[in-house]
């Protein structure tokens, strides 16, 4: 009945906080550093302006209006108007949602094919393991947004494409990062221990390394998604992104860039978002880090 | 220390003729014909039959990666699909362009990362230091395309400062300096916060280390301290990180380049993306990945000469 043992949990240590409680701990240290407190307000203002989108949008973000070309932003179009006359704050508004629908999307996939395939190479063979590095280590040396172009001029633009890319620059280091974290949970006694009572490699993975490896590997993901929405507001700009149509912070600025001379308020209303948002991530990416796993600071001694 | 170089070298040869494979792979795995996705929708019967025998598209899959490989071996990178011109030589062309921006970031970045790394250790601790690491943090985060939109908008198109468009008349050395104020700006700017992060951290290391307790035991100014010893240190520290970055250098100045229409790699990598002209895409992705390569074997080959205990390793 080997097996029966294990699968008992182990009883709650006295003293040692429930998850509830250490997530609400987490969280007032994360607020406490004020570069936490800046990132958390940013980013639950796009957060929530990407869940409400639809409601408080004030106009139709792709209605056009001859008339009201390229207005500077008033009372009735607060942002203004870009060169269709298509109101930019709704444009703005549903370009969060189109942010982050496609960020966390393509995070979401990068990490269902990282941590299994980090864990293969940890766990499985040596020759696999090398076999896995080289090609992760190949993938690494294509410059992000050249295999992006690259990609793109195979696949043709559009939203999954831009997910595509994000996701061949993304599994590599989140592969790396579950490997590392695999190999020295090998070599610990609990491994050790289920390995003795002839546990399934399935269950050694799955109810063991997974839960361990999870952790550095959301902080390492929240770390990125500055970084992935950066790669698919470029990609939109370059027009390579996001089809036109689909407001997105990155059409906003392409469609900017184009009339620069005539008004500036396009390009301003599409870029601030974006450096709000990648400002915000990174802060709170980086509070959150130092608040649960200090040892993952790169420029810290371990 | 040769033959850790040898074996550096020969594993970017092997990762070099993967990217390629990866590549050629792609360009087979799209759905469809690939002469109509190479040459567009427009081109003729006429053009897909000559560049179905250019690429050797007739033969077996093998025998086509196989004479590839051999190809890029001999630095045949292929042709332009339109203007017939060898990829390699266009490359060549735009390179310089590419490398000048690059280097001119590379050099006003690291200069005052550097200052503000060390303004932020003597002010360890206090407001200074608090308010470099944000600025720092925020130069990383925000992304560099904004920078050179907003830096144009500002400076050409505002304040007519600066020219907007172009790199300058050859010869004409002033224009080609005022033409490369603005790109090296915006690419450059997020490695100020790069490099300001990365002394900070290595110096104050290198300060909590036992000589330089004994320094100061043996009355040496604080200042030559910080500037002489932990400085160094830290320098040394950084520079592989630092070199390995220079690769990124590169790509991160396609956008700047397509901004201010400058020319270079990145903006030829992005009209051949749009008048899909497939082998100079192919072309320029190998050579930048060749040269992200290259800088990671200068990287290594710098940490090996500073620290021999890395020789042993790889």
């Amino acid at each position: 009945m080997a097996t029966d043992v294990t699968s008992i949990p182990a009883p709650p240590i006295a003293g040692e906080p429930g998850i509830p409680r250490r997530m609400a701990l987490t969280f007032v240290e994360v607020v406490s550093h004020p570069l936490g407190a800046i990132g958390v307000l940013l980013v639950a203002l796009i957060v929530l302006t990407a869940l409400l989108a639809p409601v408080i949008v004030p106009y139709n973000p792709t209605a056009i209006s001859v008339k009201e070309r390229l207005a500077d932003p008033s009372l009735t179009h607060l942002l203004g108007t870009d060169q269709l006359g298509r109101d930019l704050l709704s444009r703005v508004i549903v370009g969060t949602r189109t942010a982050m629908t496609v960020a966390l999307t393509s995070l979401a996939v990068a990490l269902a094919i990282a941590l299994p395939l980090g864990m293969i190479a940890g766990y499985g063979p040596r020759w696999l393991d090398a076999l896995f590095i080289l090609l992760f280590d190949s993938i690494s040396s294509l410059p992000m947004i050249m295999l992006g172009l690259a990609v793109v001029v195979l696949l043709g633009p559009g939203v999954s494409t831009v997910i595509l890319v994000i996701v061949l620059y993304s599994v590599p280091s989140y592969a790396r990062l579950v490997r590392t974290q695999t190999l020295s949970l090998k070599t610990r006694d609990f491994i050790k221990a289920e390995q003795a009572m002839n546990a399934g490699t399935m269950r050694i993975l799955f109810r063991h390394v997974l839960p361990n490896v999870v952790g550095p590997l959301l902080i390492l993901a929240c770390l990125d998604i500055s970084t992935v929405i950066t790669l698919e507001a470029g990609l939109s700009f370059l027009g390579l992104g996001v089809k036109p149509q689909i407001p997105s912070w990155g059409n906003i600025l392409s469609d900017g860039f184009s009339v620069i001379r005539n008004s500036p308020v396009p390009v301003i209303a599409g870029g601030v978002p974006l450096i709000l948002a990648t400002i915000g991530f990174t802060f709170f990416g980086e509070a959150l880090r130092d608040a649960l796993d200090p040892k993952l600071n790169p420029e810290r001694k371990p | 220390m040769i033959t850790f170089l040898l074996r550096r070298t020969g594993l970017a040869v092997v990762i070099l003729v993967i990217v390629a494979i990866l590549l050629f792979l792609m360009m087979h795995m799209i759905p469809g014909d690939p002469t109509v996705v190479a040459l567009g929708p427009r081109s003729t019967p006429e053009m897909r039959e000559a560049f179905r025998q250019m690429m050797g598209l007739d033969r077996p899959f093998i025998e086509q990666l196989g004479l590839f490989l051999a190809r890029l071996a001999h630095g045949d990178l292929g042709q332009d699909v339109w203007s017939r011109r060898p990829v390699l030589t266009m490359i060549l062309e735009v390179l310089p362009y590419t490398a000048t921006l690059a280097l001119a970031s590379f050099l006003w970045a690291v200069t005052l990362g550097v200052l503000l790394g060390c303004i932020a250790v003597v002010h360890h601790g206090k407001w200074g230091d608090w308010l470099i690491g944000l600025v720092s943090i925020a130069f990383v985060a925000v992304p560099s395309f904004v920078v050179a939109l907003y830096s144009l908008l500002v400076f050409a198109v505002w304040l007519n400062w600066l020219p907007a468009i172009g790199a300058g008349e050859p010869g004409d050395l002033a224009a080609q300096l005022r033409s490369l104020i603005l790109p090296s700006f915006a690419v450059g700017l997020g490695w100020v916060g790069y490099v300001s992060r990365l002394i900070r951290a290595a110096m104050i290391e290198a300060m909590g280390e036992d000589y330089v307790r004994t320094l100061r035991a043996y009355g040496v100014a604080e200042r030559r301290i910080t500037y002489r010893y932990a400085l160094k240190q830290a320098l040394l520290a950084v520079l592989p990180v630092i070199a390995i970055g220079f690769g990124g250098l590169l790509t991160g100045s396609v956008f700047a380049e397509i901004v201010f229409t400058r020319p270079g790699l990145g903006k030829m990598t992005y009209d051949a993306v749009m008048s899909r002209n497939f082998p100079v895409v192919m072309g320029t992705v190998l050579v930048t990945s060749g040269l992200y390569v290259a800088c990671m074997i200068i990287a290594d080959a710098v940490t090996a000469l500073l620290d021999p205990r890395v020789r042993s390793t790889l």
